[in-house]
C-alpha cells in the first residue's frame, strides 16, 4: 500500500489527546458555555479501540461518534473506517459512542461532542480512516507473528488476512484476540484515493435493514423494567408559571401513578402512554401569565420593520456602499419577511432517564452529548462521567435535538429528580412529547425581516449592495452567547456576510432584538433565509438590468472556480439555454436559478414550475448540482440533496409558526402542513467530481430551493414573492 | 382482550378504547409501528386490519378484535411485503426511517389492491404518509420497482 504521506503520520500520544479533552470538559462545567476557541484543534489520535471492535464471530463493530438522524452518518463513518481496514461491508455493525468528549469530541464544534453544522464527515474523515488503518496494521502484525512471515508479504481483502506465498489465511475474528495485544502503530499509512474500495461507491445504507423491518430502535421504543411514561402539561404561553394545579381527577385515571410539578409544568406519570395521556387530559392547571409572552406575529413584524429602517451593527463593510449607492445610475430595494418555523421531525421529542445509586443513565437521539451530559450532571449533582448517555437513532432532528439549553432532556431529568427519594425513586422515566407539545413548546427557526438595496451603474453592473437583517440571534439567545463576538452572531448573518459574489461595495448589518420566543438552529441555520433574500434580489436586479440571471451570476463569480463549476454544471444539466417545455394548456411555466454556499459546500439548483389558470402552482422538477468535496457515498449525497430540497420546499410552500397574543396558532400536521408526496418534484442531482476533503451534505441542499422556486414563479409571470410561505393570490 | 397480530394470538389487559397503536407499542412490545401525530394526519402508525390500511392511532383496540392485524414486524411474511422491503433497500429509500414502517404498510396495501399502479396512483395512495426527510421520490420509485418484481 502506498502512503498518502510519505513520512507517515505520527500519532499524538494518548496523554496529549486527553489533556485537550480535560480542559474542554472543565470549560463546559464552568458556566455551561464553551470558550470561543476550545482546546481541541489537535490532530486526531489513531485510537482504534475507541472506534472499532472485532468480535470472535468475525463481526466488525464500528463505534459512531455522530448521531444518525437520517443524514447517512452511520453509513459514512462505517465506509471510512472499513475501507482503510479492508473489512467486508457485510461484516460491519454500528454502535453509538458513549458520551466522552475526550475521545469523541468534534473538532469542527470546538471539541464538544456532538453532531451538527453538517460536520460529521469533515470531522471524521481522518479520524475514522486512521482508526481503520491502525486496526488493519495490528491484524497484519498479529498474522505475521502467528505465521512467522514478514508483514510486508501479507495482504488484506474484504475481511480476510492473506499470505499468498503460503496460501495461509485468517478472518478478522480469528485474529482479533492476538491483534488486540499488538501495540497501536506509531506511523500510519492511509490509502491513496485510487486504492479506495468503499469510499466513493454508492454502498447500501448500513441502516436499511433495521429501518425497513421496524427493528431500528429509537428513543420512543425504549422500554426498561419498571419504566414510567411521563407527559407534561406545558405553559400555554412562553414565560407563564404554574400558579396551582388540581390533580384529583388525573390521579383517578386508571394507570396514573404520580403527578409532579417541575419547572416547565406539571408531569403525569403512568405505566403507558395512553394512561398518561388520559391523566394529563384530566389535569387542571392554573397558570400565572402575568409575565408571559403576549405578542402577536403582526406586532413582531411591525417592530422588526421599524428596526429595519435603522442602521444596525455592521457585520461586513467593503468600501463605502452608501456613497456608491448615492451615485448609482439605478437603485433597487426590497424587503422580506420570514416566519418562525418548527422543526417538526417525525419522531416527537422524547428522552429516557434512570437515576440510581450507580449514577444517571439516559437514552436519547443524542445530538449534543457534552452539553446534555453537563446539564444532567449539574441537575443531579454528579460528576459528568457518572452520566451515561446511550445514543439511539433519531427520527429526524433538523437541529432540534441539539439544544444548548438541553430543554427536553432537562425536563425529563427534573421529573426523575422529583421522584427520587419517594416510592417511585429509581424507576426509569420516558418523557414523551405529543405532536402538539412538539409544535408548541418552542425552539423555532427565528422570524426575520430583511431590507436590501442595490445600486447599478450605467452598464447594469452592481456597484453597491446593502443587506440588513433583523431577528433573534440563536447563539445570542443560548448558553453559548460567549461565542458571539462584536455583536455579530453567525447564526444570523452566515450566508449574507460571506457571499462569493464580487459586488463593488457592500455593507451587511444586523439588529438582534430580544424576544421570549425560544429559538434554535433549523436545517441550514441562517442560510435558510439569507439565501432567499440574496438570490431572489439578484434575480430582481437581473430583470431590472435586462440580464439573464445566470449570466449575471457567472459575472459576479469571476475567479470563484469552485462556484463557477457548480453553476455551469447545473445550467448544462437543466438545459438552461434551451426554451422550457410547454405545460398543459393554460399553464404558465417558469424556470428559476439559485446558488448558495453553506457548510463549505456549494449547491446550485434550477427549479421548473407551472402556474395553473386557478392561480395554484406546482414545482415540477429540480436540477441540483453540488460540490461537497469527495463524495464518500454519492447515493447518500443525492439523498441529502433530495431531502434538503423537500424540507426547504415544505417550508417555502406552507411553513409558518404564528402567534396570537403569545399563543402558538399551530398544533399538529393539520394546521402546520408539510410537504406530501404529490408535491414532491422530480429531483436530478449531479455531483462535481472532487478529490478534496469532504464538506457538508446534510444542510447545503436546502438554501437554494426556495429562491429557485420563487425566481421560477417570477419568470412565469407571478409577482415577486417577498414574504414566506409563498402565496401567489 | 385477545388480538390476532401477525398470525399470532396475543392477549393484552387494556381498556377497549385504547388506540391499537398503544396496545401494539406499550403492551405487545411491537414498536415498529410509530407514533407521529395521534390524529391520523401523518400515517406513521399505519397497519393493516383484515388487509386494509388503517391508522392505528385512531383505531380503538376493540375494533381490532376478531380481525387480522398486520404490522411491519409481519410484513416479511407475504411475498408482496418482501418485495416492497427489498425495493426499499435496493433504492436506499430510508433516511431517519421513523416514518418508513407506515410508508411500507401503505405501499403494500396499495400494491395488494392495485398491482400495477401509475405514478399518479402512488401519489394518491401515499399522500397520507408524511416523510419529513422527503424520501418521496425514492418511495415512488421503490413502489414501481416492487410492483414490477416477479411474484414468488
Amino acid at each position: 500500500m502506498e502512503s498518502i504521506d510519505s513520512k507517515g503520520i505520527v500519532n499524538l500520544s494518548r496523554r496529549q489527546f486527553m489533556q485537550g479533552g480535560a480542559a474542554l470538559t472543565l470549560g463546559i462545567l464552568l458556566g455551561r458555555a464553551l470558550p470561543a476557541q476550545a482546546a481541541a484543534a489537535a490532530a486526531p489520535a489513531a485510537e482504534p479501540a475507541a472506534y472499532v471492535r472485532i468480535g470472535a464471530d468475525n463481526s466488525v463493530t464500528i463505534i459512531a461518534q455522530h448521531l444518525e438522524m437520517g443524514q447517512g452518518t452511520y453509513t459514512g463513518l462505517a465506509t471510512l473506517l472499513a475501507d482503510e481496514m479492508d473489512a467486508a461491508w457485510s461484516q460491519v455493525r454500528m454502535e453509538g459512542a458513549p458520551a466522552d468528549a475526550a475521545r469523541y469530541g468534534n473538532r469542527k464544534m470546538g471539541g464538544m461532542q456532538g453532531t451538527g453544522g453538517s460536520t460529521a464527515m469533515a470531522n471524521s474523515w481522518e479520524t475514522m480512516r486512521r482508526a481503520g488503518a491502525a486496526a488493519r496494521a495490528m491484524l497484519v502484525a498479529a498474522a505475521a507473528k502467528q505465521w512467522d512471515v514478514p508483514r510486508g508479504t501479507i495482504t488484506v481483502r474484504e475481511g480476510v488476512v492473506l499470505h499468498d506465498p503460503s496460501g495461509r489465511r485468517a478472518n478478522f475474528g480469528e485474529l482479533a484476540a492476538a491483534a488486540a495485544r499488538e501495540s497501536v502503530p506509531e506511523r500510519l499509512f492511509l490509502k491513496n484515493p485510487h486504492e479506495f474500495t468503499l469510499i466513493g461507491k454508492p454502498l447500501a445504507r448500513i441502516d436499511n435493514r433495521d429501518k425497513v423491518t421496524g427493528a431500528a430502535r429509537y428513543t420512543q421504543d425504549v422500554k426498561l423494567p419498571g419504566m414510567l411514561v411521563a407527559l407534561v402539561q406545558h405553559a400555554p404561553r412562553f414565560g407563564a408559571k404554574v400558579a396551582s394545579f388540581d390533580d384529583k381527577a388525573a390521579r383517578r385515571v386508571k394507570g396514573v401513578v404520580e403527578v409532579v410539578q417541575i419547572p416547565s409544568g406539571v408531569a403525569v406519570l403512568a405505566g403507558d402512554f395512553w394512561s398518561a395521556r388520559r391523566g394529563r387530559d384530566a389535569l387542571r392547571v392554573k397558570w400565572d401569565e402575568s409575565a408571559a409572552f403576549a405578542l402577536s406575529s403582526r406586532d413582531i413584524y411591525a417592530r422588526y420593520r421599524e428596526l429595519a429602517k435603522q442602521p444596525g451593527t455592521v457585520a461586513r463593510q467593503d468600501g463605502d456602499a452608501d456613497a456608491a449607492l448615492a451615485g448609482a445610475a439605478k437603485k433597487l430595494q426590497v424587503g422580506y419577511e420570514f416566519p418562525f418555523l418548527a422543526h417538526a421531525a417525525m419522531e416527537p421529542l422524547n428522552c429516557v432517564i434512570r437515576l440510581d445509586s450507580g449514577g444517571c443513565e439516559a437514552w436519547n437521539g443524542e445530538q449534543l452529548q457534552s452539553v446534555d451530559q453537563a446539564a444532567l450532571a449539574e441537575l443531579f449533582g454528579l460528576p459528568p462521567e457518572r452520566v451515561k448517555i446511550n445514543m439511539l437513532y433519531a427520527g429526524g432532528s433538523f437541529g432540534r435535538r441539539a439544544n444548548p439549553a438541553s430543554d427536553y432532556v432537562l425536563e425529563c431529568g427534573h421529573i426523575v429528580k422529583a421522584l427520587a427519594g419517594g416510592a417511585l425513586g429509581g424507576r426509569p422515566v420516558k418523557l414523551v412529547w405529543t405532536r402538539e407539545d412538539d409544535m408548541r413548546a418552542g425552539y423555532y427557526r427565528p422570524a426575520y425581516v430583511h431590507a436590501l438595496e442595490a445600486g447599478l451603474d450605467a452598464q447594469g453592473k452592481i456597484v453597491a449592495w446593502k443587506h440588513r437583517i433583523v431577528g433573534q440571534g440563536i447563539l445570542a439567545s443560548s448558553p453559548f452567547k460567549a461565542r458571539v463576538q462584536d455583536g455579530i452572531d453567525p447564526t444570523v448573518v452566515k450566508g449574507a456576510y460571506n457571499l462569493p459574489y464580487g459586488f463593488g461595495t457592500q455593507r451587511v448589518d444586523v439588529h438582534m432584538p430580544e424576544l421570549p420566543v425560544p429559538v434554535l438552529w433549523w436545517r441550514s441555520v441562517a442560510s435558510s433565509h439569507n439565501a432567499y433574500a440574496v438570490e431572489t434580489f439578484l434575480d430582481q436586479i437581473a430583470a431590472a438590468a435586462g440580464r439573464d440571471p445566470a449570466d449575471l451570476r457567472l459575472e459576479l463569480l469571476a475567479g470563484r472556480e469552485r462556484h463557477l463549476a457548480v453553476l455551469r454544471l447545473v445550467l448544462e444539466k437543466a438545459d438552461w439555454t434551451k426554451p422550457l417545455a410547454q405545460g398543459a394548456p393554460g399553464d404558465k411555466r417558469g424556470r428559476g436559478l439559485a446558488l448558495h454556499e453553506s457548510f463549505d459546500s456549494v449547491v446550485a439548483q434550477v427549479a421548473e414550475v407551472s402556474i395553473k389558470a386557478d392561480g395554484s402552482f406546482t414545482v415540477d422538477r429540480v436540477v441540483c448540482a453540488v460540490d461537497c468535496g469527495l463524495a464518500i457515498n454519492p447515493d447518500v449525497v443525492r439523498a441529502q440533496m433530495e431531502g434538503g430540497i423537500g424540507y426547504g420546499l415544505s417550508a417555502a410552500l406552507s411553513g409558518a409558526i404564528t402567534f396570537n397574543k403569545g399563543r402558538v396558532d399551530q398544533s399538529n400536521f393539520d394546521n402546520y402542513t408539510v410537504l406530501r408526496m404529490p408535491q414532491m418534484p422530480k429531483v436530478d442531482v449531479h455531483i462535481v467530481p472532487s478529490a478534496a476533503a469532504p464538506t457538508g451534505v446534510g444542510e447545503p441542499g436546502l438554501p437554494p430551493i426556495a429562491p429557485a422556486v420563487a425566481n421560477a414563479l417570477a419568470q412565469a409571470g407571478a409577482k415577486r414573492i417577498t414574504s414566506l410561505p409563498i402565496k401567489l393570490a | 382482550m385477545k388480538l390476532n397480530v401477525n398470525g399470532q394470538a396475543l392477549a393484552a389487559n387494556v381498556p377497549g378504547d385504547m388506540p391499537l397503536l398503544w396496545v401494539l407499542r406499550d403492551h405487545l412490545n411491537l414498536t415498529g409501528t410509530k407514533y407521529g401525530c395521534g390524529i391520523g394526519q401523518c400515517g406513521a402508525c399505519t397497519v393493516h386490519l383484515d388487509g386494509a390500511p388503517v391508522r392505528a392511532c385512531l383505531t380503538p383496540a376493540a375494533e381490532a378484535v376478531g380481525k387480522k392485524v398486520l404490522t411491519i414486524e409481519g410484513a416479511a411474511d407475504t411475498p408482496r411485503g418482501r418485495a416492497v422491503q427489498a425495493a426499499w433497500e435496493k433504492l436506499n429509500v430510508v433516511q431517519c426511517g421513523y416514518c418508513q414502517s407506515g410508508q411500507i404498510m401503505s405501499a403494500i396495501a396499495l400494491i395488494e389492491s392495485n398491482p400495477v399502479p401509475t405514478e399518479l396512483d402512488i401519489d394518491a395512495a401515499m399522500a397520507g404518509n408524511i416523510c419529513r426527510c422527503a424520501t418521496y421520490q425514492r418511495i415512488r420509485a421503490a413502489i414501481l420497482e416492487a410492483a414490477a418484481a416477479p411474484r414468488g
